[in-house]
């Protein structure tokens, strides 16, 4: 993660790039990416037939490729991307690219800080994944839910550990999947596991499994919880607690903790449960009613519904919580708090606090326009394209990152300004 | 006789309305209440334009696809409907009861009439069950209980005819036609024939869905 | 009564599944289980639908096995009633583990919950919910054809129908993204577009065996300058036979993902091929397994999708399509979405030459391939072509040399049935028609 302190928080305006001057030259020019705090801003560009290079704020990579996709800022700022020579595929980041080729790589995952990279791999039909260019000695028959742990340490996937021949229902049934931890499988198989998550340390893993057609539960570090549930959603460590995640019991959804139900099961959905840091305050998207979509904060209902929540983000302290919701007539509202703010758009992003919770800013759509809104009020403009906003360390300051009339620009704005 | 008539017109009449009231009634609170806790994904789709649209179509003859390759059921069922519920309610000798009983009245039916359409339910029965024996869709899937449903509610009628006509025993048959008419009261709640009711709200249901959620017709 | 010579006892087929299935259950499983179901997860629908049907047969004629089978009875959508729902209600579950075969080989195989005896029965009852009621209880009991089983297993597994691994999709989108540049040459299938206006969705047998249409939506959305994206993680695939299988809690997995993917990359809508099941899970039948009262982002069907084109002036026709051709109303979204007309504006600006096929719109006949009845494999394939002459006798009675099938499990079915009844007819997608006849401005001369 880069020092938001260092960032050049300067009030005003700058334009970064002119991106109709950088669209000379190229056949064409993909879809821009900022970079977390602003300064640069890349696209794959197409250089001719089959040759492709990645701009960065008007200057291309050095190497080209026969394909490029996927370019992503890491949290620290370093750009990567998925690129193959027509034969092998490897990850460049910042025009590096890692020594080793491989059959196919996808699903780029960066570490919380950024520092280390992960992908999918295939090599000759087997499956695993790669770290920092270092791949799986292990690789499986089919290997998908790939993860990497917020520190880094350790990826994880769900893998299946012996082949399957065409239409084997039997097989299948018997168990043929696990979780694989930096290659190496769990003993125990599964009819299915999905979702493997980390603990914040790295250390542990926990996951949804199916034992049977019929029986859910949770799997930690290869041990199941003793409760079946009819459906279960993926777990989550809740910092300093145990391990949660939404269980069904009887038709309605609760939470359980560590197989014991925390939230009682009489909701028709409930899923994307969150915590405070300290793992003190909990909170998920449940629907009490069929069709009617809350946030529950401690299990105390917000007493706004919409048929659709989403995005449902708790601030560090656990002191306040925002999600989306969107109406019968597929607007978007911004709720915090269990308050809507004022505006109705046709999209909004995901909410995101400022560092001490007080303010809360979030993308938003109107008329095919963007802007940013800051505790429900807009900034003084709008633009084609806008990034997710990102406080200032002191949270007086929203950077926002924009296109405006084809210049990619820099703004850092004060609270004063919406 | 005299006792027993008064007995079935007195107390039996009594239970077999209440029966008939308090059985409808209760049928549609525990309907209503288990379609809340298990049918909710489909209850919450009801909607009183599209239910009323439904029913309403499905209530003229030969509008709806399925009764135009159907006639000769499409006229039985719609005559037969019409008459089973336009006889009791109408005829002369039973609004005479509610005024000898309740001291209110309405419209009748011509005595000539009501015998006509008695005539017409009862024929209908007949092709119900001539069909039903005959024709392989229906026969197919009747059992033992469909045969009793049919004799249960065409007794009420054929006794009421023989009873007006003054066939057989006028008394004995008057007794007959009350019992049987209130026993067939008294089983709607609970048999087949609880479609009276519960077939408004399955017709409702259906016209909600192809209505509103899938923008078709549903007839 | 006569009748006792019709019935699925005559007409057992074999499957590993039924079989292997079947041989596993006790009666006290299969009673547990049955009750387990109607208490805990049937209601007042249910318990209506039985109470109240009056077992005229009136809906017999809506079925087309029943049409296809000279008027045998045991094929009515209330005679398959009889011998499954019924009896398990009767006897209150205490059925034996061959009943459980027959009663799974009924409602897997000869029933394509298509819901046009909806239309036909004077109550409304829906058959198809029935059956789905069957199927649910054969999914728990273990008891269901092979290959749709091997497909339910293959969407828990990969969150696709095909067992398309992650890797392969992606491959198969970029390789269709060169395909495609020998036409057009700047074409592109932007993958992973945040915050696009368009996903587009398809079904697990287009990156693995039809990739011409991944193709030609590609052109199509490309020529129109639509704003659209293709996921490169699960969730692409809006197939769901699990709905079919009776496997309820992955359906809801799949739905998950599917409108969680589109969620993630905060599109305004999804639009998805031709694929009708697809569309039944997604507005209909899944989204209600997760409590979502509609779609929770809007789907728009390939047919209203093109509708919408033409409308917008956004797609033009170069040419006519000059064969004469006709249009199968595939039932998830004609009967489940009332497309029909908008459909026929988009044949009818193509193709000057169309005939209509009788009956259509809502009460075309079904495929007989769709309800996961093709994806019951080899075994049951002449159960559905048998069970669907009169499908044969219609598309005959048009003369049409083009069938135009806007639904892949339609067009599988379609494909059995033009063969095994000598149709000599052509089969074709919509957007087959729509890619050989429209306006390509960005095309290479």
């Amino acid at each position: 993660m880069q020092d938001k302190s260092a960032w050049n928080w300067e009030p005003g305006k700058r334009v970064v790039l002119d991106t109709a001057k950088c669209k000379e030259g190229f056949e064409w020019l993909e879809e821009l990416q900022a970079s977390p705090d602003g300064e640069k801003c890349a696209a794959v560009v197409n250089l001719g037939e089959l040759e492709f290079s990645v701009c960065v704020n008007g200057e291309n990579w050095g190497n080209t490729y026969s394909r490029i996709w996927y370019p992503r800022f890491g949290p620290d700022g370093r750009l990567s991307a998925l690129c193959s020579d027509g034969m092998e595929w490897t990850v460049a980041v910042d025009d590096e690219p890692w020594e080793e080729g491989h059959g196919y790589l996808f699903n780029t995952k960066f570490s919380r800080d950024g520092s280390v990279i992960a992908v999918a791999l295939q090599d000759d039909m087997k499956y695993g994944m790669a770290k920092d260019g270092e791949a799986w000695e292990n690789l499986f028959d089919n290997a998908n839910n790939f993860a990497l742990s917020p520190t880094g340490n350790a990826t994880a996937a769900a893998v299946q550990v012996e082949p399957l021949d065409q239409a084997d229902i039997n097989k299948f049934q018997g168990g043929i999947f696990s979780v694989a931890v930096d290659g190496r499988a769990w003993d125990e198989r599964f009819v299915n596991v999905w979702t493997p998550v980390f603990d914040p340390a790295g250390e542990r893993v926990a996951a949804q499994v199916r034992k049977t057609l019929y029986d859910y539960t949770i799997a930690v570090d290869g041990k199941i919880w003793p409760g079946n549930y009819t459906c279960v959603w993926e777990p989550a460590f809740r910092p300093g607690g145990g391990i949660v995640a939404p269980v069904r019991s009887g038709g309605k959804w609760g939470l359980a903790e560590d197989d014991n139900l925390i939230w009682d099961a009489k909701y028709f959905q409930c899923w994307h449960q969150a915590f405070s840091a300290d793992g003190k305050v909990a909170a998920a998207i449940v629907s009490p009613k069929y069709g009617k979509f809350t946030v529950a904060v401690d299990k105390a209902e917000w007493g706004l519904y919409f048929p659709v929540v989403v995005d449902l983000v708790l601030s560090a302290c656990g002191s306040r919580a925002a999600a989306l919701g969107k109406d019968e007539d597929e607007m978007w509202t911004i709720m915090v708090d269990g308050a809507a703010w004022p505006g109705r758009y046709a999209r909004a992003w995901t909410p995101v606090f400022s560092p001490d919770a007080r303010r809360v800013a979030a993308k938003v759509e109107t008329n095919g326009k963007y802007t940013v809104l800051l505790d429900g009020r807009p900034f003084g403009q709008d633009f084609d394209q806008v990034w997710d906003p990102v406080f200032s360390p002191e949270g007086d300051k929203v950077l926002i990152r924009a296109v405006d009339n084809g210049q990619y620009c820099r703004i850092v704005a004060l609270t004063s300004e919406f | 006789m005299v006792e027993i008539y008064n007995f079935v017109v007195g107390p039996l009449a009594w239970v077999g309305w209440g029966i008939f009231v308090v059985g409808i009634i209760y049928k549609l609170i525990y309907m209503y209440s288990l379609a809340r806790a298990k049918d909710y994904s489909s209850l919450d789709y009801m909607s009183l334009p599209f239910s009323l649209r439904s029913i309403f179509v499905w209530s003229i003859p030969f509008y709806a696809t399925n009764w135009k390759r159907n006639p000769a059921m499409t006229v039985a069922t719609f005559l037969f409907h019409i008459c089973l519920i336009a006889v009791p309610v109408f005829l002369l000798a039973h609004v005479v009861l509610w005024q000898k009983f309740f001291g209110i009245t309405w419209a009748t039916l011509p005595d000539q009439a009501a015998d006509y359409m008695t005539l017409a339910v009862i024929a209908a029965c007949v092709f119900f069950g001539v069909r039903r024996a005959t024709d392989l869709r229906a026969r197919y899937v009747t059992s033992y209980k469909d045969w009793l449903i049919l004799i249960l509610v065409a007794s009420p009628f054929v006794t009421g005819f023989l009873a007006y006509h003054q066939i057989f025993n006028y008394k004995f048959m008057i007794i007959l036609h009350i019992v049987s008419g209130l026993a067939w009261l008294a089983l709607i709640p609970f048999t087949r024939l609880s479609h009276m009711f519960l077939g408004l709200f399955t017709r409702a249901y259906a016209g909600s869905e192809f209505g509103k959620v899938r923008h078709v017709k549903d007839w | 009564m006569g009748a006792v010579e019709y019935g699925i006892q005559n007409r057992k087929v074999d499957d590993i599944g039924l079989i292997q299935g079947a041989a596993r259950l006790t009666p006290e499983r299969i009673q547990k289980t049955i009750q387990k179901v109607l208490a805990g997860e049937t209601g007042a629908k249910l318990k209506a639908y039985s109470e109240i049907c009056v077992r005229c047969g009136l809906c017999a004629e809506a079925c087309h096995f029943y049409m296809s089978h000279d008027g045998d009875p045991s094929y009515s959508p209330v005679g398959k009633v009889k011998q499954t729902m019924w009896v398990m209600l009767d006897k209150k579950g205490k059925v034996s583990p061959e009943f459980i075969y027959q009663a799974a080989q009924v409602a897997y195989t000869e029933c394509n919950l298509c819901k046009r005896c909806v239309q036909y029965c004077p109550f409304g009852i829906d058959t198809a919910y029935i059956m789905l009621v069957v199927r649910r209880i054969c999914h728990l009991l273990g008891v269901i054809p092979q290959y749709i089983q091997d497909t339910a297993h293959s969407h828990a597994s990969t969150m696709n129908q095909m067992w398309v691994k992650d890797d392969e999709w992606i491959d198969a989108l970029q390789w269709q993204e060169d395909e495609a540049r020998d036409e057009i040459p700047n074409l592109r299938i932007p993958l992973e577009k945040e915050g696009a206006e368009i996903m587009y969705s398809v079904i697990g047998p287009e990156p693995k065996f039809r990739t011409q249409l991944i193709m030609q939506a590609a052109v199509l959305m490309n020529e129109a300058g639509m704003d659209w994206t293709m996921p490169a993680t699960t969730g692409w695939d809006n197939s769901d036979m699990a709905m079919y299988t009776g496997d309820n809690e992955i359906m809801a997995r799949l739905k998950r993902d599917h409108f969680e993917c589109a969620q993630r990359l905060k599109v305004k809508r999804i639009v998805m091929g031709e694929c009708g099941h697809a569309f039944r899970s997604i507005y209909d039948m899944g989204n209600r397994a997760l409590a979502w009262r509609m779609h929770p982002v809007p789907v728009v069907h390939a047919l209203e999708f093109y509708w919408e084109l033409l409308r917008d002036g956004k797609l033009k026709v170069a040419k006519p399509f000059e064969k004469t051709v006709t249009l199968h109303d595939p039932c998830n979204v004609i009967r489940g979405r009332g497309l029909h007309e908008k459909a026929r504006e988009v044949v009818r600006a193509f193709c000057p030459n169309f005939i209509e096929m009788i009956p259509n719109r809502e009460h075309n006949y079904c495929c007989s391939a769709g309800g996961g009845v093709i994806n019951c494999g080899p075994p049951f394939k002449n159960v559905r072509v048998q069970g669907n002459r009169v499908k044969a006798e219609q598309l005959k009675a048009t003369g049409a040399e083009v069938c135009i099938s806007p639904c892949h499990n339609c067009h599988g079915g379609l494909e059995d049935i033009i063969h095994g009844y000598k149709l000599g007819m052509e089969l074709k997608f919509l957007i087959d028609i729509i890619y050989e006849c429209m306006e390509k401005p960005n095309a290479a001369e």
